[in-house]
């Protein structure tokens, strides 16, 4: 090769990652721009000033109260709900090499939301014990589909058809286990028919956001193998990853993510069916897109949020919104699946 | 070539079988319910001796609740044959394809949108809705290569159904009253059923029994491939149609008038395949026959498992069918992804 075509080569190479960090910084930018916006907005809108001096601490007549009880805690659990989900999404379709495959349409996140409903109506049980149990059977889900799936040869296709019914045993427990529920547990269902950002309390939180704050790392450093996994399995296995191990790491990861999400908001519908496409589509593959895809993540619900909250005379749950958006690209995926006979 | 009809030897101890059946569960469920009674007491309501208004009242709905029950049952069974024959594809399931949350969809917007309020009123919006979702469901899955696999089908049925169930929550959210109207009808239960129900949907039935028994023979053909069919003078395409609507009638009626309830054409036509063999002609009649007991026995159970409440159908059926669509999926010939 000549010198010349090494130099463009590098060129693009370079064009490439800068072209991932500028995406990755707007995405940052527009994510932090949503959190102040529901920070802001509601009832009443406060300006930037109130906001700052109520984070900080101070006690600003009438905003206080509802910026840090309210609007905080709602803020908070859009931002990492959606992160978490954006993630675990990325995670699963790229390692699965299919967009198909995620946390939603597999039947994971129905899992932990009939754990959670479990535990919650039926053992009324504390928040940690509901996001443990959460966790437990969203693992638990992935085992069972993976088992169930794997026949002489394992095929994502079945794996998906699986998923498919898992999710509508699960469903119908939770349907079940609603019917159970005493009157004043009801306003929940919501949240775990569809997934809700409402009356979300600052206690809650703190299960989600550790899982993200220590999850998101070890995902991060393992992007390498994942991107190499993505290639298909030999050539990972030449390029010297560990396979296997690379595997369990990352679906560990990503179902404790899916899940701790789902104990806190319930399962917000293709969120972490979007994130990843649509973060690949704008940054590119020059690098692994966990961060960028947890971003999208993050701006799809806190966005999808806002417009419920305000958009319409009534306030509609986030997970009405993302399903709504989320049905008909999977359905344009379906087809584009099919015209090139992926499927 | 018109072969005479050649039934199983099995045919007869199955058919008596799921009669026994039947009849156990009609009577089973007329015994039990939210309310314990005596045999003395519904005996008494059944015949008018008893004293009690009120007992009489409680076994006069339960009588209808089983008749009504049964009906779906048997439609939902012929559903299930044919949606599986006209799709060749054993996953095939109303509730699977999404025509269900089609149907439901369009009940929704006719309650919100042009205030009605009776079945008799939103049956045609059940039905158009029904309709314009299995196009579409099996337009999209048959796209590309390979025709309709499995997988694409339920791929396709699985995301136009939770696209329907996001949009039938977000028009239903900002009318509490339509939705505490249809907050049970749209898990499916047959318990709201009366005997106005009951005649609405006998015709559906019917029509769509007669297509069923009209198309059966070609479906068999089907079963052999396009090209051999065509060979053997069976007019597919015209008879595929036939069979395509009647299915769409018959599941679009029953979930007019009682609600979507999934997976009970699924069991009921494998049911009787695995028994009987894979002869339309025979599946047609005795799946009727096993939808009718599996719905009427998974409503028995729903309201004792329920009590003092009561489990609606279509969860139970949920919670028995997607074990067999696992089954099913496991051994289905999927290419890898």
């Amino acid at each position: 090769m000549s010198t010349l075509a090494i130099e463009l080569v590098r060129r693009a190479r370079l064009r490439q990652r800068s072209r991932w960090t500028a995406v990755t910084a707007a995405l940052a930018v527009a994510a932090v721009a949503l959190c102040c916006a529901m920070l802001m907005l509601g009832n009443t809108i406060y300006p930037v000033r109130d906001v700052a001096a109520v984070l900080l601490g101070e006690e600003v007549k009438g905003a206080a109260f509802a910026v840090r009880t309210i609007r905080l805690p709602r803020m908070l659990a859009g931002l990492f709900a959606g992160f978490a989900f954006g993630v675990s999404g990325y995670v699963f379709q790229t390692m699965l090499r299919n967009p198909l495959a995620n946390p939603n349409v597999i039947g994971i996140t129905a899992g932990s939301s009939a754990a959670a409903v479990f535990c919650i109506v039926v053992l009324q049980a504390g928040r940690g014990v509901t996001s443990a149990a959460a966790v437990i059977a969203g693992l638990l889900t992935v085992l069972v589909i993976y088992g169930l799936a794997r026949g002489r040869t394992f095929s994502v296709g079945r794996m998906i058809l699986v998923g498919i019914g898992i999710q509508a045993m699960c469903n119908s427990a939770i349907t079940y286990l609603l019917l159970i529920a005493r009157e004043y547990q009801l306003p929940a269902a919501v949240r775990w028919l569809t997934g809700s950002l409402n009356g979300i309390r600052m206690e809650e939180l703190s299960w989600l956001i550790a899982s993200v704050l220590i999850f998101t790392p070890v995902i991060v450093l393992l992007s390498r193998p994942l991107q190499m996994l993505e290639l298909g399995e030999q050539t990972a296995v030449s390029l010297g990853v560990r396979t296997d191990r690379t595997r369990v790491a990352l679906i560990v990861g990503a179902v404790v993510l899916s899940a701790a999400a789902t104990a806190v908001t319930g399962p917000i519908a293709a969120v972490a069916f979007l994130a990843g496409p649509i973060a690949v589509r704008l940054a590119g593959t020059a690098r692994a897109n966990v961060i960028p895809a947890g971003l999208v993540g993050a701006a799809l619900v806190l966005a999808a949020d806002l417009v419920g909250q305000f958009a319409f005379p009534v306030k509609f749950p986030v997970g009405i919104l993302t399903g709504i958006i989320g049905a008909p690209y999977l359905l344009y995926l379906i087809v584009r699946m099919n015209r090139k006979g992926e499927l | 070539m018109r072969r005479g009809l050649f039934l199983p030897k099995s045919f007869f101890p199955v058919f008596l079988l799921f009669t026994a059946l039947l009849v156990l569960g009609a009577i089973a469920s007329v015994l039990f319910g939210a309310r314990s009674l005596s045999v003395q007491e519904v005996l008494g309501g059944l015949f008018g001796a008893g004293e009690g208004v009120y007992e009489a009242s409680v076994v006069q709905k339960r009588v209808v609740r089983t008749v009504f029950s049964l009906c779906c049952g048997a439609a939902l069974g012929i559903a299930g044959v044919l949606m599986q024959a006209v799709t060749r594809n054993p996953l095939a399931d109303p509730a699977i394809l999404g025509v269900n949350n089609g149907a439901a969809f369009f009940v929704v917007c006719g309650i919100s949108f042009f205030h009605m309020n009776t079945a008799r009123e939103y049956i045609w919006f059940a039905l158009a809705g029904a309709l314009v979702t299995a196009v579409f469901v099996l337009g999209i899955g048959s796209m590309g290569r390979g025709g309709a696999s499995p997988l694409k089908l339920v791929l396709a049925g699985a995301s136009t159904s939770a696209a329907l169930s996001s949009l039938v929550t977000a028009v239903l959210i900002p009318r509490l009253n339509a939705m505490d109207e249809f907050r049970f009808w749209q898990t499916g239960s047959v318990g709201a059923g009366t005997w106005d129900s009951f005649w609405l949907l006998l015709p559906f039935l019917l029509v769509g029994a007669i297509a069923a028994a009209v198309s059966a023979p070609a479906m068999n053909a089907l079963a052999l491939g396009d090209e051999t069919a065509t060979g053997l003078g069976v007019k597919t395409a015209f008879m595929r149609y036939v069979a395509a609507l009647a299915g769409v009638i018959l599941c679009g009626a029953v979930t007019a008038v009682a609600g979507p309830i999934g997976f009970v054409g699924l069991l009921s036509a494998h049911v009787i395949r695995a028994l009987l063999g894979p002869d339309v002609r025979v599946l047609v009649p005795m799946s009727a026959l096993a939808g009718a007991v599996i719905l009427t026995v998974s409503d028995v159970a729903g309201r004792l498992i329920g009590r003092p409440g009561e489990l609606e159908v279509g969860v139970l059926t949920a919670f028995i069918g997607a074990p067999l669509l696992i089954m099913l999926a496991m051994k289905a010939k999927v290419r890898a992804v």
